[in-house]
Protein backbone atom coordinates (compact mmCIF):
# COMPACT_ATOMS: atom_id res chain seq x y z
CA UNK A 1 0.00 0.00 0.00
CA UNK A 2 2.65 2.33 1.20
CA UNK A 3 4.72 1.46 -2.32
CA UNK A 4 1.78 1.91 -4.13
CA UNK A 5 1.83 5.76 -2.70
CA UNK A 6 5.16 6.15 -3.15
CA UNK A 7 5.26 4.95 -6.99
CA UNK A 8 2.63 7.10 -7.65
CA UNK A 9 4.46 10.34 -6.13
CA UNK A 10 7.06 9.67 -7.91
CA UNK A 11 5.49 9.41 -11.05
CA UNK A 12 3.25 12.30 -10.09
CA UNK A 13 5.93 14.44 -9.62
CA UNK A 14 8.06 13.31 -12.54
CA UNK A 15 4.53 13.83 -15.02
CA UNK A 16 3.78 17.44 -13.07
CA UNK A 17 7.22 18.82 -14.18
CA UNK A 18 7.99 17.35 -17.48
CA UNK A 19 3.70 18.62 -18.31
CA UNK A 20 5.47 22.60 -16.92
CA UNK A 21 8.74 22.07 -18.99
CA UNK A 22 6.86 20.93 -22.10
CA UNK A 23 4.57 24.46 -22.31
CA UNK A 24 7.31 26.58 -21.16
CA UNK A 25 10.48 25.08 -23.06
CA UNK A 26 11.64 27.05 -25.98
CA UNK A 27 12.86 24.75 -28.11
CA UNK A 28 10.15 22.17 -29.98
CA UNK A 29 12.46 19.26 -29.85
CA UNK A 30 12.58 19.09 -26.08
CA UNK A 31 8.66 19.64 -25.70
CA UNK A 32 8.53 16.48 -27.80
CA UNK A 33 10.49 14.89 -25.26
CA UNK A 34 8.63 16.13 -22.45
CA UNK A 35 5.82 15.11 -24.11
CA UNK A 36 7.07 11.42 -23.71
CA UNK A 37 7.72 11.71 -20.14
CA UNK A 38 4.04 12.62 -19.55
CA UNK A 39 2.57 9.78 -21.45
CA UNK A 40 5.16 7.23 -20.04
CA UNK A 41 4.14 8.37 -16.83
CA UNK A 42 0.94 7.99 -17.43
CA UNK A 43 1.16 4.56 -18.69
CA UNK A 44 3.15 3.69 -15.28
CA UNK A 45 -0.09 5.35 -13.92
CA UNK A 46 -2.38 2.92 -16.06
CA UNK A 47 0.03 -0.22 -14.70
CA UNK A 48 -0.16 1.11 -11.22
CA UNK A 49 -4.49 0.91 -11.41
CA UNK A 50 -4.25 -2.50 -13.13
CA UNK A 51 -4.87 -1.45 -16.78
CA UNK A 52 -2.02 -2.81 -18.36
CA UNK A 53 -3.43 -3.62 -21.59
CA UNK A 54 -3.99 -0.05 -21.87
CA UNK A 55 -0.76 1.11 -20.48
CA UNK A 56 1.18 -1.08 -23.40
CA UNK A 57 -1.57 0.63 -26.09
CA UNK A 58 -0.41 4.07 -24.66
CA UNK A 59 2.99 3.06 -24.92
CA UNK A 60 2.67 1.86 -28.77
CA UNK A 61 -0.09 4.20 -29.78
CA UNK A 62 1.06 7.51 -28.21
CA UNK A 63 5.09 7.77 -27.67
CA UNK A 64 5.36 5.06 -30.58
CA UNK A 65 3.45 6.68 -33.29
CA UNK A 66 1.96 10.05 -31.73
CA UNK A 67 5.27 11.33 -31.16
CA UNK A 68 6.95 10.19 -33.82
CA UNK A 69 4.72 12.34 -35.95
CA UNK A 70 5.46 14.91 -33.47
CA UNK A 71 8.39 15.31 -34.71
CA UNK A 72 8.02 14.52 -38.19
CA UNK A 73 5.71 17.73 -38.06
CA UNK A 74 8.36 19.59 -36.75
CA UNK A 75 11.22 18.78 -38.71
CA UNK A 76 9.04 19.36 -41.70
CA UNK A 77 7.90 22.80 -40.57
CA UNK A 78 10.77 24.78 -38.81
CA UNK A 79 13.81 24.22 -38.89
CA UNK A 80 14.62 22.89 -35.24
CA UNK A 81 18.76 23.77 -34.80
CA UNK A 82 17.58 27.51 -35.28
CA UNK A 83 16.52 28.77 -32.03
CA UNK A 84 14.85 32.21 -33.68
CA UNK A 85 11.11 33.46 -33.08
CA UNK A 86 9.27 32.73 -29.80
CA UNK A 87 7.05 30.17 -29.53
CA UNK A 88 4.77 32.15 -26.92
CA UNK A 89 2.20 34.43 -27.88
CA UNK A 90 1.63 37.82 -25.68
CA UNK A 91 -1.19 35.68 -23.76
CA UNK A 92 0.82 34.44 -21.25
CA UNK A 93 -0.89 36.14 -18.15
CA UNK A 94 -4.49 35.65 -19.72
CA UNK A 95 -4.08 32.31 -20.16
CA UNK A 96 -2.00 31.23 -17.04
CA UNK A 97 -4.98 33.04 -14.99
CA UNK A 98 -7.32 31.11 -17.41
CA UNK A 99 -5.44 27.78 -16.30
CA UNK A 100 -5.32 28.95 -12.81
CA UNK A 101 -9.17 29.49 -11.90
CA UNK A 102 -9.72 26.19 -13.93
CA UNK A 103 -7.40 24.52 -11.82
CA UNK A 104 -9.14 25.68 -9.19
CA UNK A 105 -12.46 24.91 -9.70
CA UNK A 106 -11.88 21.15 -10.63
CA UNK A 107 -9.84 20.98 -7.42
CA UNK A 108 -12.39 22.47 -4.95
CA UNK A 109 -15.15 20.08 -7.08
CA UNK A 110 -13.24 16.84 -7.00
CA UNK A 111 -12.37 17.40 -2.98
CA UNK A 112 -15.93 18.14 -2.21
CA UNK A 113 -17.05 15.14 -4.51
CA UNK A 114 -14.73 12.54 -4.02
CA UNK A 115 -12.66 13.52 -0.83
CA UNK A 116 -12.80 10.53 0.65
CA UNK A 117 -12.96 7.50 -1.69
CA UNK A 118 -10.77 4.74 -1.85
CA UNK A 119 -9.68 2.75 -4.74
CA UNK A 120 -9.58 -1.19 -3.69
CA UNK A 121 -8.05 -2.58 -6.42
CA UNK A 122 -9.13 -6.74 -7.31
CA UNK A 123 -5.66 -7.47 -9.55
CA UNK A 124 -5.03 -6.30 -12.60
CA UNK A 125 -7.87 -6.41 -15.40
CA UNK A 126 -7.56 -9.36 -17.85
CA UNK A 127 -7.28 -8.64 -21.77
CA UNK A 128 -9.65 -11.25 -21.73
CA UNK A 129 -12.01 -8.67 -20.32
CA UNK A 130 -11.11 -6.20 -22.48
CA UNK A 131 -11.27 -7.68 -25.74
CA UNK A 132 -14.27 -8.92 -24.96
CA UNK A 133 -16.07 -5.68 -24.20
CA UNK A 134 -14.67 -4.23 -27.10
CA UNK A 135 -15.80 -7.44 -29.61
CA UNK A 136 -19.50 -8.15 -28.32
CA UNK A 137 -20.56 -4.85 -26.36
CA UNK A 138 -18.74 -1.74 -28.43
CA UNK A 139 -17.68 -3.48 -31.41
CA UNK A 140 -20.61 -1.00 -33.92
CA UNK A 141 -18.17 2.06 -32.20
CA UNK A 142 -14.95 -0.29 -32.62
CA UNK A 143 -16.35 -0.69 -36.65
CA UNK A 144 -16.84 3.15 -36.67
CA UNK A 145 -13.49 3.78 -35.27
CA UNK A 146 -12.24 2.06 -38.08
CA UNK A 147 -13.67 3.61 -40.55
CA UNK A 148 -12.67 7.25 -38.93
CA UNK A 149 -9.08 6.55 -38.80
CA UNK A 150 -9.38 5.08 -42.65
CA UNK A 151 -11.24 8.54 -43.14
CA UNK A 152 -8.52 10.37 -41.34
CA UNK A 153 -5.59 8.18 -43.36
CA UNK A 154 -7.12 9.47 -46.43
CA UNK A 155 -7.32 12.77 -45.31
CA UNK A 156 -4.03 13.57 -44.19
CA UNK A 157 -2.88 11.88 -47.66
CA UNK A 158 -5.04 14.14 -50.02
CA UNK A 159 -4.05 17.10 -48.12
CA UNK A 160 -0.13 17.01 -47.63
CA UNK A 161 0.01 16.01 -51.30
CA UNK A 162 1.88 18.09 -53.10
CA UNK A 163 -0.06 18.14 -56.64
CA UNK B 1 -4.90 4.76 -2.72
CA UNK B 2 -7.34 7.34 -3.06
CA UNK B 3 -9.22 8.20 -6.14
CA UNK B 4 -8.72 11.79 -5.76
CA UNK B 5 -4.79 11.64 -5.84
CA UNK B 6 -5.40 10.08 -9.64
CA UNK B 7 -8.31 12.74 -10.86
CA UNK B 8 -6.48 15.52 -8.93
CA UNK B 9 -2.94 14.84 -11.02
CA UNK B 10 -5.36 14.53 -14.44
CA UNK B 11 -6.93 17.92 -13.70
CA UNK B 12 -3.36 19.27 -13.10
CA UNK B 13 -2.33 17.74 -16.87
CA UNK B 14 -5.57 19.73 -18.26
CA UNK B 15 -4.83 22.99 -16.98
CA UNK B 16 -1.02 22.77 -18.23
CA UNK B 17 -2.68 21.46 -21.35
CA UNK B 18 -4.82 24.70 -21.25
CA UNK B 19 -2.26 26.98 -20.88
CA UNK B 20 -0.23 25.55 -23.15
CA UNK B 21 -3.07 25.59 -26.10
CA UNK B 22 -3.96 29.00 -24.86
CA UNK B 23 -0.36 30.37 -24.83
CA UNK B 24 1.80 28.78 -27.78
CA UNK B 25 2.28 30.25 -31.13
CA UNK B 26 3.55 27.21 -32.45
CA UNK B 27 0.89 25.02 -34.12
CA UNK B 28 3.12 21.90 -33.41
CA UNK B 29 3.11 22.53 -29.90
CA UNK B 30 -0.45 23.63 -29.77
CA UNK B 31 -1.40 20.17 -30.89
CA UNK B 32 1.01 18.88 -28.33
CA UNK B 33 -1.19 20.59 -25.62
CA UNK B 34 -4.01 19.10 -27.01
CA UNK B 35 -2.37 15.51 -26.71
CA UNK B 36 -1.25 16.34 -23.39
CA UNK B 37 -5.09 17.31 -22.39
CA UNK B 38 -6.33 13.97 -23.48
CA UNK B 39 -4.17 12.08 -21.80
CA UNK B 40 -5.42 14.48 -18.70
CA UNK B 41 -8.71 12.48 -19.28
CA UNK B 42 -7.08 9.02 -19.82
CA UNK B 43 -6.11 9.01 -16.78
CA UNK B 44 -9.38 9.73 -15.05
CA UNK B 45 -10.94 7.02 -17.33
CA UNK B 46 -9.16 4.68 -16.27
CA UNK B 47 -8.92 5.51 -12.67
CA UNK B 48 -12.66 5.63 -12.04
CA UNK B 49 -12.35 2.34 -13.70
CA UNK B 50 -10.31 0.81 -11.19
CA UNK B 51 -13.10 2.95 -8.31
CA UNK B 52 -15.64 0.60 -10.03
CA UNK B 53 -13.31 -2.51 -9.23
CA UNK B 54 -12.31 -3.18 -12.79
CA UNK B 55 -14.86 -1.87 -14.70
CA UNK B 56 -13.60 -2.43 -18.44
CA UNK B 57 -15.39 0.45 -20.02
CA UNK B 58 -13.54 2.63 -18.78
CA UNK B 59 -10.67 0.97 -20.26
CA UNK B 60 -12.16 0.72 -23.71
CA UNK B 61 -13.22 4.18 -23.73
CA UNK B 62 -9.65 5.04 -23.25
CA UNK B 63 -8.68 2.72 -26.27
CA UNK B 64 -11.03 5.04 -28.47
CA UNK B 65 -9.74 8.03 -27.18
CA UNK B 66 -6.10 6.88 -28.17
CA UNK B 67 -7.50 5.89 -31.46
CA UNK B 68 -9.58 9.74 -32.19
CA UNK B 69 -6.42 11.26 -31.13
CA UNK B 70 -3.91 9.63 -33.23
CA UNK B 71 -6.29 10.52 -36.21
CA UNK B 72 -6.65 14.17 -35.27
CA UNK B 73 -2.64 14.37 -34.85
CA UNK B 74 -2.64 12.69 -38.12
CA UNK B 75 -5.35 15.07 -40.00
CA UNK B 76 -3.91 18.03 -37.90
CA UNK B 77 -0.28 17.86 -39.27
CA UNK B 78 -1.11 17.43 -42.80
CA UNK B 79 -3.30 21.02 -41.89
CA UNK B 80 0.17 22.53 -40.12
CA UNK B 81 2.23 21.08 -43.14
CA UNK B 82 -0.28 22.74 -45.74
CA UNK B 83 -0.26 25.79 -43.89
CA UNK B 84 3.47 26.04 -43.82
CA UNK B 85 3.89 25.08 -47.33
CA UNK B 86 1.51 28.22 -48.29
CA UNK B 87 2.30 31.16 -45.73
CA UNK B 88 5.89 29.71 -44.89
CA UNK B 89 5.47 29.47 -41.25
CA UNK B 90 4.25 27.45 -38.85
CA UNK B 91 3.07 30.80 -36.69
CA UNK B 92 -0.49 30.72 -35.69
CA UNK B 93 -0.65 34.43 -35.35
CA UNK B 94 0.40 34.46 -39.20
CA UNK B 95 -2.81 31.93 -40.11
CA UNK B 96 -5.74 35.43 -40.22
CA UNK B 97 -6.95 35.40 -43.52
CA UNK B 98 -10.41 35.35 -42.17
CA UNK B 99 -9.82 38.03 -40.11
CA UNK B 100 -11.27 40.38 -43.12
Amino acid sequence: MVAENVAFGILAAAMAVSALGMVRTKNVVHGALFLVVVLAGGAAQFILLGAEFVAWVQVLVYIGAVVVLFLFGIMLTRDPMRAGEPLDNDLRWPGAAAALLLAGMLGLALVDAFGEKKIELAGPTLNRAITSAIFRTYVIPFEIAGVLLLAALIGAVVLARKD
Amino acid sequence: MMLNQFLLLGAFLFCTGVYGALTRRNSVMVLMSVELMLAAVNTNLVAFSAYRGGDVAGQVFVLFVITIAAAEVGVGLAIVLLIYRNLRSSDLDDVDVLKG
